[in-house]
């Protein structure tokens, strides 16, 4: 047996094993469709290099290297986090709410939201709104498009749980922010549901970190309804530390005239895998992808997109940079797919990548799968080195080389961090940029979270 | 009168396959089905000796092990590989001095194909090995070439009079255990051609060979390869047309080149075999591995396809970049009308340092086709200094067609320079428009259109293949515009 099967095998008799204490947790809804997702997961079996989605992605060695353990109920351990987290953006007036080991922490300040807005728990939604949870959870989630998502909706318990009412507008930027912390190697499952009905708007920050040096498996898996005209704004700032990994699989359902922007930037990591599927169900709708990720030492990165034009008048756009190091790998591995009656598509798709050493590897794989003649869809992929010209211009203007190659890699990244619509936060992330690409600690300043290297 | 009318107006609206006719040749053919005996019956047939049979009974034993691909963008019927003819010859081998001698009906096949055999040694200038039904039929021009020390003759007749070359050669670049159609090709191959360039020469004609699939229920197995010396340039036409069938036929060929130390092979492929009728029903199915090791410092291959017939086409013609500074190209069309569909592209392995690649693909889709682009570009660890670019753009003319693009970027070397590009788009509304108020009906603008769009590729051909790959595009696209 390979060491996927027995991971396999040790994933399923655990759920097996534990059906009843997973069930357990607040969560009648979720527990509903644990079952359909078990069965998917042992028909498609945890990735490996052979199936298409993953042919640039090896599961293996980061999976199966340590021992991990599931935390089966919220951490007891009572942690002050106001003593160790503070996250002062200036002028980023950001509501913040936090999730402990995939669980809603507890002792979360109440926060002062518009009327309507419902910021909770997944289960303690489930409990207390399941008409509103029924009517979404688990209905723009394909677990049979990724193992690796019937896997945390096996395990999930909890997650967040974000509702937006029917012309609400959130003023201020909701900050969520999913921190691992444990006395041992675990495994977290934690899956989101955002729901924006008709008209409303939002934009809401996640940060992903680790506070002490163990190592998670993090498996996340976030549900987005955007209701007709609505619009949504999410940045996701992936920063844990390099014995981690991350899979998250983000489904974004959106309907007539909506509008969707997400920027992910991978910093920190050991294993990040984005997954991210886009439906466009409505006409007009419009779905905006960004990504950027810097990779060293033996870091793999990696981002699946699957646009989905299922309606007329749609638009899409993607850009993924990636600046690879040291031995790192990188994979984008990006598909827009347009149906048949959706006329007068414009599709766009773009991958860029930076190899700054000659042990780096970096595999794009940049796919259109239309089936419509009245169209317009392209991408581009570029795999390539700094500009060696621009390098001697910066250089012969006095500038020293480290500086310069800083420059231009700054540049090159900038395209991307220039897309985050909030300002406060787009200057946040330039700083953390230039010091993640000057090989320094990419951490806040106020922040105590610990990124052991 | 009004029936004349009818007759000529469905004879136009029907213009479905302009080369559909059997030729009435008598045939000799095995029963159906593969097995190791009829391995054995078709090597002991062409009289083989004992290290080819070998070769053969190891791809077959080796190819009962392997399964039809599933990941192509097809929709595969199911073949039933025992249902096939594997060997079929004209029974009057044919051995004429002049070609008087020649069988009167093929001499009028080729005729009506529009390559007079006779013409052809003093008008074009082209030396061509027909195949008809995989024996070679008549070798022209082989003294002239012969004079240079080139060898340019069928495979049966390489196997008996250059076995060292053939063995040395045959298998070196498309091994039997590379994939299924290559597996079954190596076992129960037919014929082909085999072509070798000395060191130092410039072969001073087109090579062409004609390819016919003939007589019905015969799947046509062919072999080619070419080998190009020290210092040696070839350029080799390869052209095809097939007879209006109703039984779906298989073809798989392998085409194997390689090139020495500077080198130069451009090969052309024009491929217009039967794709089926309007309904999808009937046409070829061809699943072709065509492959080219650049093994030498310096050396070339190019390869320039058109590709308009055939019901299913699988075919990615590759250049293995061995050797420093070596150069490969691929500029294909591939059109596909009705219930056509094609699965194409390429591989550029960048072994070599300083090596350097452009593919330049251009996709017609027409009807209720399928046409894909899959490509890849793998850049090895000790490859420096490569570069490439690659540009696949997609056209779509009618809204139940699809056009897909399956890129494959690998790239270990920091030095590499890698660029892709892709775009899917409609036929310009504003580019027909302006043709029609100048006169021009819709029918012809789009033929107008799609040769300018297919020009970058049409103009890497040959003088004498680019005049026929434009009629072919206009014919192929005949009807597809409501």
């Amino acid at each position: 047996m390979t060491k996927i099967e027995s991971l396999q095998h040790e994933l399923v008799e655990l759920y097996t094993n534990n059906l009843a204490e997973i069930s357990s947790f607040d969560n009648p809804l979720m527990n509903n469709i644990r079952n359909s997702a078990f069965e998917s997961f042992k028909q498609l079996g945890i990735p490996t290099r052979k199936t298409e989605a993953y042919k640039y992605t090896n599961l293996e060695p980061y999976l199966t290297g340590l021992e991990y353990q599931y935390d089966l109920s919220p951490l007891s351990l009572e942690v002050n986090l106001d003593d160790i987290f503070h996250c002062d953006i200036p002028e980023l007036a950001t509501q913040i709410a936090l999730v402990l080991n995939g669980f809603y922490y507890r002792h979360n300040r109440p926060l002062n939201l518009p009327r309507g807005v419902i910021l909770c728990g997944l289960a303690e939604a489930s409990v207390k709104y399941p008409e509103l949870v029924q009517k979404h959870y688990g209905k723009y989630a394909d677990e049979k498009a990724d193992s690796m998502a019937a896997l945390t909706t096996m395990f999930a318990q909890d997650g967040v749980f974000l509702y937006v009412p029917e012309n609400v507008v959130i003023e201020t930027p909701i900050q969520i922010i999913n921190v691992g912390y444990s006395i041992k190697n675990i495994r977290i499952s934690r899956r989101n549901l955002i729901v924006l009905e008709d008209n409303a708007r939002a934009s809401v920050l996640f940060c992903d970190h680790t506070m002490c040096a163990k190592s998670f498996i993090t498996n996340s898996l976030t549900e987005i309804f955007v209701g007709e005209n609505a619009n949504f704004d999410f940045v996701r700032l992936q920063n844990e530390n390099s014995n981690s990994s991350q899979i998250s699989n983000t489904f974004i359902y959106q309907k007539a005239g909506s509008v969707t922007t997400n920027n992910t930037l991978s910093l920190h990591g050991g294993l990040i895998r984005n997954n991210i599927f886009v439906k466009l169900d409505g006409e007009n709708a419009a779905s905006n992808t960004y990504g950027l990720f810097l990779a060293d030492s033996e870091q793999h990165m990696s981002t699946y997109t699957y646009i989905h034009h299922a309606k007329p008048h749609c638009t899409s756009d993607q850009l993924v940079k990636g600046i690879l190091d040291n031995m790192a790998t990188g994979s984008f591995n990006g598909k827009i797919y347009v149906d048949n009656y959706a006329v007068k598509t414009s599709a766009y798709q773009r991958n860029n990548n930076i190899l700054l050493s000659g042990t780096a590897k970096m595999n794009t794989k940049p796919q259109l799968e239309i089936y419509n003649d009245d169209v317009k869809c392209s991408h581009g992929a570029t795999i390539g080195q700094l500009d060696t010209e621009a390098l001697f211009y910066i250089r012969s203007r006095g500038i020293a080389y480290t500086e310069a190659r800083q420059l231009l890699m700054y540049a090159f990244a900038n395209e991307v961090i220039s897309k985050i619509k909030l300002d406060a936060l787009r200057e946040r992330i330039i700083e953390m940029v230039d010091k993640r690409l000057r090989g320094e600690l990419a951490a806040c300043a106020n922040c105590n979270i610990v990124h052991k290297n | 009168m009004s029936a004349e009318n009818d007759k000529i107006l469905t004879e136009i609206t029907e213009n479905d396959y302009k080369y559909g006719f059997v030729t009435e040749i008598e045939t000799e053919t095995i029963p159906k089905g593969l097995n190791e005996e009829v391995v054995r019956l078709i090597s002991a047939k062409k009289q083989e000796p004992e290290w080819l049979l070998e070769f053969r009974l190891k791809a077959y034993r080796h190819w009962l092990t392997m399964k039809i691909p599933v990941w192509p963008h097809l929709k595969l019927p199911e073949i039933d590989f025992q249902d096939v003819i594997y060997y079929a010859a004209p029974r009057k081998t044919p051995k004429y001095s002049s070609l008087d001698e020649v069988d009167p009906e093929l001499i009028d096949t080729f005729n009506r194909l529009g390559i007079p055999l006779e013409e052809q040694k003093h008008l074009a200038g082209v030396a061509v090995d027909a195949v008809m039904d995989s024996i070679s039929v008549k070798t022209t021009f082989r003294e002239t070439l012969a004079e240079l020390g080139i060898i340019f003759c069928s495979f049966s007749e390489a196997v008996k009079e250059h076995p060292d070359l053939v063995r040395k050669f045959m298998g070196s670049v498309v091994p039997y255990t590379d994939n299924f159609f290559a597996a079954l090709n190596s076992a129960v191959f037919s014929d082909g051609s085999f072509c070798y360039i000395p060191k130092g020469v410039r072969c001073p004609m087109e090579l062409s060979t004609y390819f016919r699939i003939n007589a019905a229920n015969t799947g046509q197995f062919e072999r080619t390869l070419i080998v190009a010396d020290d210092d040696s340039y070839v350029s080799y036409l390869e052209g095809c047309t097939a007879p209006m069938r109703d039984e779906n036929q298989l073809h798989a060929a392998i085409v194997e080149i390689v090139a020495h130390d500077n080198a130069e092979v451009k090969y052309s492929t024009v491929q217009n075999w039967y794709p089926g009728d309007k309904n999808g029903k009937g046409g070829i199915y061809n699943f072709v591995t065509k492959r080219g090791i650049c093994k030498g410092d310096n050396s070339k291959i190019s390869w320039t396809q058109v590709e308009t017939g055939s019901a299913i086409t699988w075919k990615y013609p590759s250049c293995i970049l061995k050797g420093n500074n070596t150069i490969g190209e691929f500029y294909s069309v591939a059109v596909t009308n009705n219930h056509q569909q094609a699965d194409t592209g390429t591989k550029m392995i960048h072994i070599g340092k300083n090596s350097r690649s452009t593919i330049i693909s251009k996709g017609i889709s027409a009807g209720k086709s399928q046409n894909s682009y899959r490509g890849l570009v793998k850049v090895l660890k000790g490859a420096d200094k490569v570069r490439n670019f690659t540009q696949c753009d997609s056209l779509l003319l009618g809204d139940q067609c699809g056009a897909h693009t399956f890129p494959y970027l690998e790239v270990d070397n920091e030095t590499a320079i890698i660029e892709h590009e892709a775009t899917t788009s409609k036929i310009g509304e504003d580019q027909i428009f302006y043709c029609n108020q100048r006169g021009i009906d819709t029918e012809t603008a789009i033929g107008l259109i799609i040769n300018g769009y297919a020009k970058e590729v049409l103009n890497k051909l040959p003088m004498e293949f680019a005049v026929e790959a434009q009629k072919l595009l206009q014919i192929s696209l005949e009807g597809s515009v409501g």
